[in-house]
C-alpha cells in the first residue's frame, strides 16, 4: 500500500524537493581514496574477463565442440570402441593403485614432518617437492634408464622374464612419481598449524597411538586429505609426459586415455581423438568442482578449528 | 645427509609414537619412487665421460630445442606475471557477478589433462582454427611455429601466479594504502608505490614455479609446435625423439641439463622465500 501512495504523488508536487535534496548533496558520491574509479575497475574486470575467455575458456569451448562435430553417434562409438574402452579401464587402473599407495605416502610423511622437530626436515620437504619440479618427460625417462632393455636392472628383469617398461608397471610407476607430492603437500602446512596438543591430550586420556591418530587427527584433517587425493586422482588420469614414455603405445594393452588421444589426433581421427578427450574434460570438470565445493567447506573447518583456540 | 636425521639425538622429545615408522616409511618410499630414480639419471650422464656429454649437449639441435623451451618459457611466465596479477588483484580487490566461479576456474590447466589442452588449443590456433582463421588473412601464424608453443605455455602455467599472489593480496592491511593516500599519494602511486612492493616475493616466486613448469611442459605443446627441428622443436620432446631412436645416451644428455635446470629454479624459490621470511616476516 505505501508503495502504491508514493507512486501516486504527482510528479509535480516531487520536483521541488527532489531539487533541493540534488542541490545539499555533494555532486559526486563519496569514494574511499583506496579503490579504483568505477572506470578503471571496470576496464580492469573487462580486461581480465576478456584474458580468461581466449586463455581458458575457449579451449574447454573447443574440446566439446569438436567432439559433437560428427553427431551423436558417432561420438557414441568413438568411446565405446575395445580400444578406447580398454584405454579407459587401463587408467582407472592406475589411478587405482598410485592414489591409495601415495596417500598412505602422504600421510606418513605428514604425520613424520608436521609432528615432530628434527634436523634435515626442510631439506625433506623439499625432496618431497621435487617431483613438481621435474619434467615429466625425465620423470618417465628415469625408470627408462633402470628398468628399460639398455637399463641397470635391464639384463636381470630380462633372466627373470618380468616387464616393466612397456608394460603396465612402469606405467604405475611413472604415475607414482609425477603424484607423489599431492597428499603430503595439502596435509602438511594444516597439521603443522594444528599442533600437537589435541594428539598429546589423547594420549593423556589413555588412547593408544593409533586411536589417537584415527580419532583426533583424522576428522581434524579429513577435508585437506580429500582435497589431496582428489589433485592426485586427476593428475594420475590425466598425466601424458611421463606415461608416454614408459608406455611404448600398444593399443589396447599400455594405452591410458590421454595416449589413447594422442594416437586417435595423430591418425587425423579428430572426432574420436576430441571424444576420448572430452570424458578426460568432464573428469577435470568434476574435479574442479569438488575442489571447489571443498575449499568452501574446508575454510569453514579450519575457521572452527582456529575458533576452539588453535 | 637424509642418514643423519634418522640418528636419534637430531630430534627433540617428543610423547607421540610413530615417528621412527613414519619417517622411516617416507625415507623408504621417497627413495625408491624418487632419489633412485633420478641418482639413474644422473649416473648414467656422468657415466658418459665429460668429453662425450658435451659433444651431446652442444650438438646444433639439443641447443636449439633447449633455446626454444627456455625462451618460450621465459615469455609465456612475463605475460603470466601482468595477466597473473591483474587477475589476483580483480579476483581479491572486486565483487562482480561470477566471481567465485572464475576464481574456481582458475585452475582449470591443474585439472585438465595436457594433451587435452594441447589438442583444443591446436584446433583453435590451427590456420583453419576457430581463431586461426582470423588471424591466418593478417599474416599471422600461431600452430606449428614458436608462438604456438608461447601460446600453450601460457595456458599451463597461468595458475601458478595467481595463485601465488591472491593469498598475500588478501591479507594486505588496506590500513597501509589508507595512510599512503592521507599523506598525498594518488591512487597509480600507492598502488606501485606500496602495494606491488609488498606482493614481489610472491610475485617472484609464482614467477620461478611458472618458469619451472614451462621449460619442462611437454604434453600441451607437441601438439600445437609442429615440432620442426631447430624451429619448433621442444628439449623434453627431443628427449623422447632420441629415445625412440634408441639413442639413450642423447635422451640423458638433454635430460641431465634440464634437471640441472630445474635443481637451480628450485633453489631459486627457496632463495626468494628464506629471502622473504627475512624482509616481511612470515610470508609465503
Amino acid at each position: 500500500m505505501a508503495a502504491d501512495v508514493a507512486l501516486s504523488v504527482p510528479a509535480a508536487e516531487e520536483a521541488p524537493f527532489g531539487d533541493v535534496r540534488s542541490a545539499a548533496r555533494p555532486a559526486k558520491p563519496w569514494r574511499p581514496p583506496t579503490d579504483e574509479t568505477p572506470v578503471v575497475r571496470r576496464t580492469l574486470i573487462g580486461i581480465a574477463l576478456v584474458f580468461l575467455g581466449f586463455v581458458l575458456f575457449l579451449p574447454l569451448v573447443a574440446v566439446f565442440v569438436e567432439a559433437l562435430r560428427g553427431g551423436v553417434a558417432l561420438y557414441w562409438a568413438a568411446i565405446t570402441e575395445p580400444d578406447a574402452l580398454a584405454a579407459v579401464q587401463l587408467t582407472l587402473l592406475v589411478a587405482v593403485i598410485a592414489v591409495p599407495v601415495n596417500l598412505v605416502f602422504g600421510v606418513a610423511a605428514a604425520w613424520a614432518i608436521a609432528k615432530y622437530e628434527f634436523r634435515g626436515k626442510s631439506l625433506l620437504t623439499t625432496l618431497i617437492d621435487l617431483p613438481f619440479s621435474v619434467s615429466p618427460v625425465i620423470s618417465g625417462l628415469v625408470f627408462v634408464l633402470l628398468f628399460g632393455a639398455q637399463g641397470f636392472f635391464g639384463p636381470w628383469l630380462q633372466s627373470t622374464g618380468v616387464q616393466i617398461i612397456f608394460a603396465v608397471p612402469g606405467l604405475v610407476l611413472a604415475t607414482l612419481f609425477v603424484t607423489f607430492p599431492f597428499v603430503a603437500r595439502e596435509l602438511i602446512p594444516l597439521m603443522q598449524e594444528q599442533g600437537t596438543g589435541d594428539e598429546e591430550a589423547a594420549l593423556s586420556l589413555g588412547a593408544s597411538g593409533w586411536q589417537a591418530f584415527r580419532l583426533v587427527t583424522l576428522p581434524n584433517v579429513k577435508w585437506a586429505l580429500l582435497y589431496g587425493v582428489l589433485l592426485c586422482n586427476a593428475r594420475a588420469m590425466g598425466e601424458f609426459g611421463a606415461v608416454s614414455v614408459v608406455s611404448g603405445h600398444i593399443r589396447g594393452l599400455t594405452n591410458t586415455m590421454p595416449l589413447h588421444v594422442e594416437i586417435l589426433y595423430n591418425e587425423y581421427a579428430f572426432s574420436a581423438a576430441f571424444a576420448v578427450a572430452s570424458l578426460l574434460a568432464l573428469l577435470s570438470l568434476v574435479t574442479l568442482a569438488a575442489k571447489s565445493i571443498l575449499e568452501w567447506r574446508y575454510a569453514q573447518d579450519i575457521a572452527a578449528t582456529r575458533g576452539r583456540g588453535h | 645427509m637424509v642418514a643423519a636425521a634418522l640418528s636419534g639425538p637430531f630430534r627433540k622429545p617428543s610423547i607421540l609414537p610413530g615417528f621412527g615408522l613414519t619417517l622411516g616409511l617416507t625415507l623408504a618410499w621417497l627413495g625408491t619412487i624418487v632419489l633412485i630414480p633420478l641418482a639413474a639419471l644422473v649416473l648414467k650422464s656422468a657415466g658418459l665421460g665429460w668429453e662425450a656429454f658435451g659433444t651431446l649437449v652442444t650438438d646444433p639441435r639439443t641447443i636449439s630445442a633447449l633455446k626454444l623451451s627456455f625462451g618460450a618459457a621465459l615469455v609465456a611466465a612475463t605475460i603470466n606475471l601482468v595477466f597473473g596479477l591483474l587477475l589476483a588483484w580483480v579476483l581479491v580487490r572486486y565483487r562482480f557477478p561470477g566471481r567465485r566461479l572464475i576464481d574456481a576456474f582458475i585452475d582449470l590447466p591443474f585439472a585438465l589433462p595436457t594433451a587435452v589442452a594441447g589438442i583444443a588449443l591446436t584446433a583453435l590456433y590451427a590456420p583453419n582454427g576457430w581463431i586461426g582463421q582470423f588471424l591466418a588473412p593478417l599474416g599471422i601464424k600461431v600452430a606449428y611455429t614458436p608462438l604456438g608453443v608461447v601460446v600453450a605455455l601460457v595456458f599451463v602455467s597461468l595458475p601458478f601466479i595467481v595463485r601465488t599472489v591472491e593469498p598475500v593480496l588478501a591479507e594486505i592491511d588496506r590500513e597501509v594504502e589508507e595512510a599512503a593516500a592521507s599523506l598525498g599519494a594518488n591512487r597509480r602511486q600507492t598502488v606501485f608505490g606500496v602495494v606491488l612492493p609488498t606482493l614481489m616475493p610472491a610475485l617472484l616466486t609464482g614467477y620461478a614455479l611458472a618458469l619451472a613448469r614451462a621449460v619442462g611442459e611437454y604434453g600441451s605443446v607437441i601438439f600445437i609446435a609442429g615440432n620442426i627441428p631447430y624451429v619448433s622443436e621442444i628439449a623434453p620432446l627431443l628427449i623422447v625423439i632420441r629415445l625412440e631412436e634408441f639413442n639413450y645416451a642423447g635422451a640423458t644428455a638433454v635430460a641431465a641439463v634440464m634437471l640441472a635446470i630445474s635443481f637451480v629454479m628450485l633453489l631459486v624459490i627457496n632463495l626468494i622465500q628464506a629471502w622473504s621470511r627475512r624482509r616481511f616476516g612470515d610470508g609465503r
